[in-house]
Order: C-alpha cells, then structure tokens, then sequence
C-alpha cells in the first residue's frame, strides 16, 4: 500500500517538475497575499509584525486551496480519475499518495512564505524548534483535510467553488491552533504553544483515519 | 426496485400532494398552542434578570435554539451513518435515511440561523455590539457554514445514489469536526479572556426562568419535529416524481428498438 | 470454462437515465468482439460496466468470473480500457506516463522500450509533454499505457479514432497478437469494414439492449 502511494505521489511531484506551477504561479501569488495584506493594514509595521503568524497561514490557506484544487483536477481532466480507479490501487495507497504530494508541495510554497514574512513583516524567530514542528504538523493536518474534501468535492461540477466552502470550517481549528503556535514562537505571546501544536497532531491523526475509511466509498462511483 | 412495468404508473393523487396527515395536523395544533402559552410566560411570567432587565428573555429563544440544531444534527449524523450501513443501490432500500439527513440538516441550519441572529441582538443590547468574539457565537457560525456547506453538495447535479453517499460521508466528518472545532475555539477564547476582561456574565438561571426555559425547549422541539415531518415529506414526492421521469424513459427507451 | 463476461437482464442507470435497459451477453476467451450500434445505443456504458466503472442497479453480471456486485478491486488488475478518453496527465512527458503505467501495474520502466517500438513511439517522443502531442500520437500512447498491463480482457472504446492508417494497422496487429496469447477483446467501433478484419463475432445495440449478432469468418 505504501508503495502504491509513493508511485502516486512521485507521479505528481513529477507533474510539478514539469509544469512549475507550486515554484512559478502559486508561491508569487503567495508572496503577492502578503504584499497585499500590507496595503490592507495601510503598511502599519507594527500591526503586521504582531499579526504575522496569522497573515501567514491565511495566505497558506488561500494558495494551499489552490494546490487542492490542482491535485484534483488533474485526475478529473481526461477521465484520469478512471484510470486510477483501474489502475488496482487500494483508494487508501490514492489517499496517502495524494497526502504526501500536497505535503511536498505545500512545504515548497512555505519556504517562499517564510522568507516573505522575515523580509516583510519583520518577523523574527524565537523558538525555532516550536516554529518549525507547528508548520510541519499544521502542514500534515491541512494536506490530510485537503485530500479528503478535495475527493468529496472532485469530478462533480461546480467544484471550484464549493471546495473551499466545505474546506474552511474544517480547517479552522488547523488555522487556529497554528497561528496561536507560531505567535509563541515569534515571541508576541505567551500561551502554551506547545499544547496548541498537540492539537495540530491530533487533528491529523483524526482526519488521517477518516480519510483512510473514507476514500474507498468516495472513489467507488459512477 | 427498477422494474420496467408496462402500465403507466398512476399519477399522483391529489391528495397525495399535500404533505399534510391527521397525525401532522394534530402536532401543528399542539406546537401553536404551546407557542402561545410560551409567548405568555416568557414575556410576563418569568422574571427579568437582576443585571440585564427583560433583554434576559431572549434566551428562551437563543437557547433552546442551539439545541433544536444540535439535536438535528445530530439525527443527520446518525441517518447518515445507518444510510451508508444499509444502502443497497440495487433496492433503492435505505433511501429513507438520506431523505431524512437532508431534512434533518435543513432545520437544523434554520434553527442555527436563529441562534445566531437572536444572539446578535442580545448581545447589541446587553455588550453594545453585535459580535464580541466569543466562543459560542463563534463556534455557532462555523457550524451554520459547515451545514451550509453540506445542503450545497446535496443540491449538486449527479446522479442521485453517488450525491446521497457523498453527502453523507461529509455529514459524519462534518460530526466529528464539530466538538473539534467547539474544543478549539472554547480553548481559544478561554486563554483570550484570562488576559482582558469578562466580556458578559451569563445570567443565573433558577427558578421561573429554568421552568421557562425547559418548556421553551419543548416547545421548541414540537415546531422542529412539525417541520422535519413536512420537509421529509416534500422531499420523498420530488423522488417519486423523479421515479416516475424514470419509467417514462426506460418505455422511451425500449421503443427505440422498435424503429 | 466460465465465460469472461457474462451478463443477464443487466439495467445500469447514469442519473436517473437508464443507458442500459436490460443487456445480455456472453462472450468467451480469447474471442475479439465488436459492439456496433449509433452514438447512444449503450456501447460505452457496456464497457464501463464491464471494467466495473459503472454499477448495475438490475440483473446479474460477472466479469473474469468476478461477480460485478461484489468488491471489484482485484478484478480491475486484469483489466485494461482504452476509453474514449486518452487518460494521459498533460503536464507529464510521455516517458514519465509510461513509466508511472508501467510501475502500477507491477513492471518497471525496462517494460517501456518494447511497448514503444510496438507502437512506434520514437525517442523524441518520450521526450515530449503529453499535451503537445498529435491526437493521433496521444492514443499511441493510450494504448501503449494499457497493454503495459498485460490485461486478460481489452476493453476498447472506439479505439481507431484518431489514429492514422499506420496507427490503425498496428493496434490491429497488437490485438490479434494478444488474442492469440489468450486474452479476450471487446471493442466498439463505427468503422465496421476494418473492424470485421480482426472481430471474431459481431454484436449491435441498440436502445441499451443487445439486439443482434453475426459470427464474422
């Protein structure tokens, strides 16, 4: 199963090889979300450092929406969808497939962020440890939550805007737990950040198995 | 059961597109009656509250509101669950289970819809302002969005067997995100909140004012169940129609053998 | 022996459209059939409901001995559709989709070579992102990502579209050669004459039922 997963997932890290859309489209487009968030604030340097850790996983939210939606439509352009149905796979090796792609994927267009928000917002690291285990788990969580509902939400029409609809509620205690986390570990506050990463692990673990129960059924139809 | 029967299938009767029984009427008649009564008590009965006056009485609504949709979706859940434990695509049998999620979901968002808008008002009138951030009325609107969010995917064109299935698995995820999202926000607000001050206490509830608002919860009850029924119901003749469409075309079908 | 498909009084709904109303059929291994019939008649739904894509709502079917209402998974391994789609990933070069094929179906980028020169798919091709290529070209390709499966049953649906004479002679001799080493082929197809070349029986549909058939010599 693990391997049928890789080969999925290595399938579509090579489709970002060759496209270059996570490194040439969305992580500008990421950079951009920041850019604007500072006419937003009307460039306030000082609102924008303290809200940094959320501005950050906002523009996570938006540009990783993106990456859902993408890793989706590519199995819905050309019945591809169907290809993988025959293709003997357990839907769980898809699911996990699809999982660690987003994952690659999402820590490319993080990278890019990251940087904008120390060029940017003046951000500086404290506890580095904790910054990077709660952008590790938070990462796990979204990708997790984004292959389950990116399946629910594939091959039917219309899908583009109700995607994120049913996403974000989902995703809102990743959102929160994850900006609470890394304004602890930018030092601009003083709640148990380490207890918010927990639940960041936990939401993984949950959404891990629901997925892996899910996507039988979900892959079955037509 | 997809049978090709060569009669046409009987039209709908009259009657039969009123969604309304002997044992519908007799609800709604209780459920007005125990309105009134509850208008009564609410508004001159029970007392107002020690700090907040009569704006107090908003939470006969406010309250038994929740818990109409909590209720509800949790009923939607559990169908969901039964749906996709017994559905046979083959009889078309458990079908019943998914007539019911949807109406079940609907009042339930209805009535989540209420919460938040008489909670908005109570809050204008005991904070000043319609939002304050708090756990509830947060976590109430992430919960309105979500079924919001499941309603939309029962209404998208696909074929009637794949949408029910879809819409059910979201239903149970949908019911395990909520206590995380409850957790999340609760957790939130409380870290929040030992940093600033007490934004509103809540009022103590004793006496008058907690037989008022049990019976409210009754009443309540009586009106959602009122409506489920009706909703079920409705829904049930818009597939009974659609069966019929299919039947005309299975006929239509077959005769293009016979060109 | 049981028959590779055998279908009984099957109803397969899209919707709420029956696009199959009530098919029988029977075919045996190692036989290359044609399903003929106008656009709508249910020849796709046919295939898709005998690679277990499309469910039946009515009557019995089983496919390579697996009863289709039961779990299909280990009945798709031995099952290879060339579907109206070309089920190509556009962004992929024509190398990374055979490889990816050929790796989920057990093989390894070795298998990619010989498959190639069957179907004269040249170098530079392998080179090439699948999107730019002709349409001819892409369902060279297709069909090269199936038979790296080494299916028992060839489901083809209106394989010849597209594809250029040469195109056509070499899936004809691709499919008579997988005949003969024992697989079974169902294919539709508008263009009968070539067809009849290489079928061994001929079956028409029609109303989402089977209303004729011809052992062709």
């Amino acid at each position: 199963m693990f391997h049928d997963a890789f080969l999925v997932a290595r399938k579509d890290l090579i489709i970002e090889r060759r496209a270059h859309v996570v490194l040439g489209q969305v992580s500008p487009l990421g950079l951009l979300i920041l850019v604007v968030f500072g006419f937003a604030f009307d460039a306030n340097v000082e609102l924008l450092r303290l809200g940094s850790a959320g501005l950050f996983w906002v523009a996570v939210l938006f540009t990783g929406l993106l990456l859902v939606q993408r890793t989706f439509d590519v199995e819905t352009e050309d019945g591809n969808l169907d290809a993988l149905r025959l293709s003997g796979f357990v839907p769980q090796s898809i699911f996990l497939g699809k999982v660690i792609g987003l994952i690659v994927q999402l820590f490319l267009l993080e990278f890019a962020l990251i940087i904008g928000l120390f060029v940017l917002f003046d951000v500086t690291v404290v506890d580095w440890l904790l910054f990077l285990s709660a952008t590790v788990l938070g990462t796990f969580a979204f990708s997790v939550c984004g292959a389950l509902f990116g399946a629910l939400a594939s091959g039917i029409r219309l899908r583009s805007t109700l995607l994120p609809l049913l996403l974000i509620p989902v995703l809102a205690p990743v959102l929160l737990a994850g900006t609470r986390a890394h304004e602890v570990a930018f030092g601009l506050s003083s709640a148990p950040g380490w207890n918010w990463t927990g639940l960041l692990l936990v939401i993984t673990a949950v959404y891990t198995s629901l997925g892996l129960v899910a996507f039988g059924p979900l892959l079955e139809d037509g | 059961m997809v049978e090709v029967s060569d009669q046409k299938t009987p039209k709908l009767s009259k009657s039969m597109s009123m969604t309304a029984t002997p044992a519908t009427r007799v609800l709604a008649t209780v459920s007005a009656g125990a309105s009134l009564v509850l208008l009564l008590l609410a508004l001159i009965v029970s007392p107002a509250d020690v700090v907040q006056g009569d704006a107090v009485r908003m939470l006969y609504i406010h309250v038994p509101s929740i818990w109409v949709a909590y209720g509800s979706f949790g009923l939607t859940a559990c169908t969901s669950g039964l749906f996709i434990l017994r559905y046979k695509r083959r009889t078309d049998r458990g079908r019943h289970y998914d007539r019911l999620a949807g109406a079940a979901a609907e009042v339930g968002v209805v009535f989540t819809g209420i919460t938040l808008f008489s909670g908005m008002l109570w809050g204008k009138v005991t904070w000043g302002s319609y939002w304050q951030w708090d756990a509830r009325l947060t976590t109430t609107v992430l919960l309105f969005v979500t079924y919001l969010g499941y309603l939309a995917l029962r209404r998208l064109p696909a074929d009637p067997g794949v949408r029910a299935k879809r819409a059910a698995i979201m239903a149970l995820v949908s019911f395990v995100n909520v206590p995380i999202v409850h957790f999340s926000v609760d957790w939130w607000r409380t870290l929040h909140q030992k940093a600033s001050l007490s934004i509103g206490r809540r009022p103590e509830i004793t006496g008058d004012m907690y037989w008022t608002l049990m019976y409210s919860a009754l009443t309540f009850t009586f009106v959602a169940t009122w409506l489920m029924i009706h909703r079920y119901r409705v829904i049930r003749l818009e597939e009974m129609r659609d069966e019929e469409m299919l039947q005309q075309q299975l006929r239509e079908r077959r005769s293009e053998n016979s060109l | 022996m049981p028959s590779v498909v055998d279908f009984s009084g099957v109803i397969a709904l899209k919707g709420q459209y029956p696009v199959l109303a009530g098919l029988d059929l029977c075919v045996e291994r190692g036989e290359i059939v044609l399903l003929r019939g106008p656009n709508g008649a249910g020849k796709t739904s046919l295939l898709r409901v005998c690679s277990g894509l499309l469910s039946i709502a009515s009557g019995t079917a089983s496919v390579l001995g697996y009863d289709l209402l039961a779990s299909n998974q280990e009945m798709r391994k031995h099952i290879g559709f060339v579907a109206h789609q070309n089920h190509l990933y556009s962004d992929l070069w024509v190398r990374d989709q055979l490889s990816f094929r050929a790796r989920a179906a057990g093989g390894h980028d070795g298998d990619i070579r010989s498959i190639c020169d069957r179907m004269e798919i040249s170098e530079r091709l392998l080179q090439l992102p699948t999107e730019s290529l002709s349409a001819g070209q892409q369902r060279r390709v297709a069909i090269a990502s199936v038979a790296l499966r080494r299916p028992r049953l060839w489901l083809l649906d209106e394989p010849h579209a597209g594809l250029d004479s040469e195109g056509r002679d070499l899936l004809d001799s691709l499919l008579q050669d997988v005949a003969k080493a024992g697989a079974t082929i169902v294919f539709a197809s508008h263009e009968i004459n070539r067809a009849e070349t290489i079928a061994t029986r001929s079956i028409s549909i029609l109303g989402g039922q089977v209303v004729g058939g011809t052992n062709v010599s």
